[in-house]
């Protein structure tokens, strides 16, 4: 847990903390217990919590307070958790959400990545080239 | 079936449960959230006297009143729908129904997005995301970022994130487009940096606060705003640059920044790029009003407030029988407001009328003495809104 805050000037210091273990994409983890599993995944480093189902590109927490659901992924295998609302758990079995398959779109490999990729194929849009 | 479901355990909720309890009536508060406060959770900050204003340790003194009393809050309970019934009201949320004979809603705000390019990179998040994961949590979001959208919430939350050892590169505005506005633009957000200046341990500022009311002044500090910033607590505040996108593959790795004009916009050519790892989008907060929508509630727009508005009278009652509101779902204020509003609405469900009056006047002497406005015309907003109230009961 290598992005904890355990000293704090006017909160004091971070102590007595229960230890929680849990995995998320197959990797073992460890949490404190009050973490939600968005705070337990951060505090190991872990900002990507799924890919956009259509195009695959990486998205993590937004919001934070159960709003924007940008959070979502698979808790002990129900779908659509918002892991910023979900206290973690010892044994919690976690799974980033996926891509999922759209027969009517493009192959995945012409899908946009990043929001540059995206605005280039607008570009080709607006030249007329179609694509997929 | 209870006398009252408290949707909210934030200060206006918990408030209103302590002001049942004391009325001997029977409470049922629920939330969203795992654990109860709400975002006064995440507060902290230093008040004019010196003094720390604590969200951990307020949210426990309200607790431990509530526990004294025995009343019942449950976490982890979402509420999706309201229906009316013969005796009340049915709450529909994710663990089944709940009758009652009132409802209080006290659900908050929300942050109003302020989209730029980029901004579903990993790494990219709301303020107050920043804002729960630094102070209630206890995690670093980044080593080092910048805030997007300067406002009075931002350069609170800001200090906060440097409190926590967090690094922040500066602040500055979204680039302007059509959802962006006003945040993106320089003259109306340095009216709402003089709101908070008297705060900034910075000569400029405070001198800026003094005289910048005056329209001229204050056209004239935009004009020839500093091209490095102005400094509050040694983080450059910048009114004239924009983050016109986010850059990076797989997470957050710079920001695009540009210098814009005095109408906010991006000057060609100025473009530099800043390495970060995390960017904080601060658009302003709208009360969280989608429950009073569903059960049918009258709205008014009323900007000074944040938003569309759920109408209410004084005392704290919406048009409809057994609904009431408190805290921010009423308008954009202080935690001290939302708390006092909440006693209020407790005493006004458990029609303790000799109460009623003091907590009234308690809630408009806690406005007055606010040091931190959202906005400066709230009493005008509040005006609006009772009168709208009395038109609709008349009509």
């Amino acid at each position: 847990m290598t992005n904890r805050i355990v000293n704090h000037p006017v909160l004091g210091e971070l102590t007595n903390q229960t230890s929680v273990t849990f995995t998320f994409d197959g990797q073992t983890y460890e949490g404190f217990e009050g973490d939600t599993i968005a705070s337990a995944l951060l505090a190991n480093g872990i900002r990507q919590l799924r890919v956009h189902e259509g195009t695959g590109a990486p998205r993590a927490i937004y919001c934070n307070i159960g709003h924007c659901f940008e959070c979502r992924v698979t808790v002990n295998d129900t779908q659509i958790v918002r892991a910023c609302m979900t206290p973690i758990q010892q044994q919690m079995v976690i799974e980033s959400g996926k891509m999922q398959p759209a027969p009517f779109k493009a192959s995945p490999e012409e899908w946009p990545r990043t929001y540059a990729e995206f605005e280039k194929m607008n570009e080709h849009h607006k030249e007329g080239v179609p694509h997929g | 079936m209870v006398d009252v479901v408290i949707i909210g355990a934030g200060p206006a909720g918990l408030s209103a449960a302590i002001a049942c309890r004391e009325s001997n009536l029977d409470v049922l508060v629920i939330d969203e959230f795992p654990k109860p406060g709400g975002r006064l959770l995440g507060q902290l900050h230093q008040e004019p006297n010196g003094e720390w204003w604590n969200g951990i340790e307020e949210t426990k003194a309200l607790l431990a009143k509530a526990e004294k009393l025995n009343t019942m809050i449950q976490c982890e309970v979402s509420c999706h729908h309201l229906e009316k019934i013969e005796a009340g009201y049915k709450v529909h949320t994710n663990r089944g129904l709940f009758e009652t004979k009132n409802v209080l809603l006290a659900t908050g705000a929300a942050e109003t997005a302020a989209p730029i390019p980029g901004w579903t990179l990993p790494g990219v998040m709301s303020i107050g995301a920043a804002q729960v994961m630094t102070n209630v949590h206890r995690v670093r979001v980044g080593k080092k970022g910048i805030v997007v959208g300067v406002n009075v919430l931002s350069a609170a939350i800001a200090r906060e994130l440097q409190l926590a050892g967090v690094e922040l590169h500066s602040m500055a505005l979204p680039v302007s487009n059509p959802v962006t506005k006003d945040h993106a633009h320089p003259g109306k957000v340095m009216e709402g940096l003089v709101r908070i200046a008297h705060l900034a341990p910075s000569a400029f500022l405070r001198f800026g606060s003094k005289f910048a009311k005056v329209d001229w002044v204050r056209n004239l500090a935009v004009k020839f705003y500093p091209k490095g910033g102005v400094k509050m607590w040694g983080m450059p505040i910048h009114i004239r640059k924009a983050i016109v996108q986010i850059n990076g593959a797989d997470q957050v790795e710079s920001v695009t920044m540009c210098d814009i004009t005095p109408e906010g916009e991006v000057i060609r050519g100025s473009e530099k790029t800043i390495a970060v790892d995390f960017v904080c989008i601060a658009g302003g907060l709208y009360p969280l009003t989608e429950l009073a929508s569903v059960i049918g509630c009258p709205f008014q727009y009323v900007e000074e407030l944040g938003g569309h508005v759920p109408i209410h009278n004084e005392q704290m009652e919406t048009p409809l029988e057994g609904l009431y509101v408190a805290g921010n779902i009423t308008g954009i204020e202080s935690a001290k407001v939302a708390r006092a509003q909440g006693t209020l609405a407790g005493y006004s469900i458990a029609k303790q009328n000799d109460k009623i009056q003091q907590a009234m006047k308690e809630v408009k002497s806690i406005r007055e003495a606010a040091t931190i406005q959202f906005h400066p015309e709230i009493a005008a907003g509040r005006s609006k809104v009772e009168k709208a109230f009395h038109e609709y009961i008349v009509s």
